[in-house]
């Protein structure tokens, strides 16, 4: 069973490629297999016709059309890289420089926020200035009106100290001796 | 009959699969012309896969492309200098055709273009002709340097262009034998270990016959590797004596 099994494989293997070539040729073929193949001259001027279409065909297609595709892509992406690198280089420099003008920028800015502060602080200052000098006149003023008010309250209040010692005396004396005395003698009695 | 089915060099027999002749010659199509014209297709087919996108950031197919042409490239730059780029479609060619013949003869049941001494003549002779025509055609008569090479005492010197003379002389059969018995070699070996385990099963059934069979079968295992290995590294070896030869036709006198 193995044996007939592995037999015709074999058979199939050797026999695979002549089976639609005919008896005649397979005659022919058991002719020339007795010498060693590689060496059998019969088929040498068809491999060689063979062997140079197809070879020439390849070539051809090779070098017309393939190779030439891969050879401008690869030629494509090394110049778009070394582009690529070029461009990214510029843009370093660009970005340096714009590094250097930001940096320019806020020195001055600095410097000028620095003045500006300065003059603002010298303005509000003088202003403060002027705003005390100004609180203190008013304050001045207001403390000499309240002084003078005072005063002339006092003299009122001194006034009429005299007289409610006038009528109290009067009241007194009335009480006391029983007669009543003349405004302007107690006046002059207490005056 | 077992020997028959066992034989390693069946393998290597050639068959007409359609019949043409031109003149007295022969020139029948064979399973060995077949397989050229699937190594053919398979190229430009793996080719125009890969390479129909043409990404300017490759995918895998087409890396691999890219990577076979900058290996021939470079290969070329290393060798023979920039200018045997004006060779590069030439290398490329021989290189993927020999690799394509070379991984096919791997696939079970598939000829071994490549096992012919014929075919790898051939491709050497196409290597030794461009050698030469563009040697000459270039240089004249100053492509004669190449057997004369300089620095040379005069007295030894007729000796050295004698040797000079041999090996070019050799080159070709070299060359092309290098390839030939390599994958000659490897696919007997193949062959050989592969029918015996096949022999041991019909010589002793399937019990004991299995037992007998695990040796042929994993030198079987180890050999297959190898092979693919040897179809690449031959390819590479071709190309890679094509660029040096090159070299010699576009500097002569230069070694």
């Amino acid at each position: 069973m193995f044996l007939t099994l592995d037999i015709s494989l074999f058979n199939l293997a050797a026999s695979a490629a002549p089976k639609g070539s005919g008896d005649v040729l397979n005659a022919e073929h058991h002719e020339s297999s007795s010498a060693f193949p590689p060496f059998d001259p019969t088929y040498f001027p068809s491999q060689i016709f063979w062997l140079l279409v197809f070879f020439i065909i390849l070539y051809f297609i090779l070098s017309k059309i393939f190779l030439p595709r891969i050879g401008e892509t690869l030629e494509e992406r090394s110049s778009r890289i070394a582009d690529d690198l070029d461009s990214a280089a510029l843009m370093q420099n660009e970005a340096q420089e714009a590094e250097k003008a930001y940096e320019r920028a806020l020195s001055d800015a600095r410097a000028k926020a620095h003045t500006v502060s300065e003059t603002t602080r010298q303005a509000i200052e003088s202003e403060i200035n002027a705003e005390l000098d100004a609180a203190d006149q008013e304050a001045m003023k207001q403390a000499e009106s309240a002084e003078l008010r005072i005063r002339k309250i006092r003299d009122a209040g001194m006034e009429n100290v005299e007289t409610i010692a006038v009528d109290v005396s009067q009241d007194i004396i009335e009480k006391m001796l029983g007669k009543k005395l003349t405004l302007a003698t107690i006046k002059k009695a207490i005056g | 009959m077992i020997a028959a089915g066992l034989d390693p060099i069946s393998q290597f027999e050639l068959h007409k699969l359609a019949e043409f002749k031109i003149g007295k010659y022969d020139l029948s199509f064979t399973n060995s012309a077949l397989m050229m014209l699937v190594a053919v297709a398979l190229t430009v087919f793996w080719l125009f896969m890969s390479t129909s996108k043409r990404s300017l950031v490759p995918g895998r197919a087409q890396s691999i492309a890219e990577i076979s042409y900058e290996f021939i490239a470079s290969m070329i730059r290393s060798t023979a200098g920039s200018d045997g780029m004006k060779f590069f479609p030439f290398v490329y060619s021989l290189f993927i055709f020999i690799l394509f013949a070379n991984m096919l003869g791997m696939v079970p049941f598939f000829f071994t273009t490549t096992s012919h001494i014929i075919v790898t003549f051939v491709l050497a002779m196409m290597v030794m002709s461009v050698v030469v025509l563009y040697g000459v055609f270039k240089h004249g008569f100053g492509f004669l340097k190449l057997f004369v090479p300089s620095g040379i005492p005069m007295a030894i010197l007729p000796f050295v262009t004698l040797l000079e003379i041999i090996s070019f002389l050799s080159r070709p059969i070299s060359l092309s034998v290098r390839l030939w018995a390599n994958m000659l070699a490897g696919h007997i070996l193949l062959k050989l270990f592969a029918g015996f385990c096949i022999m041991m099963v019909t010589a002793f059934g399937l019990f004991p016959g299995v037992l007998g069979a695990i040796i042929p079968f994993s030198l079987t295992l180890a050999l297959t590797p190898l092979e693919f290995l040897v179809a690449f590294v031959q390819a590479y070896v071709f190309a890679l004596l094509t660029c040096v030869y090159l070299s010699d036709a576009l500097h002569p006198g230069h070694h």
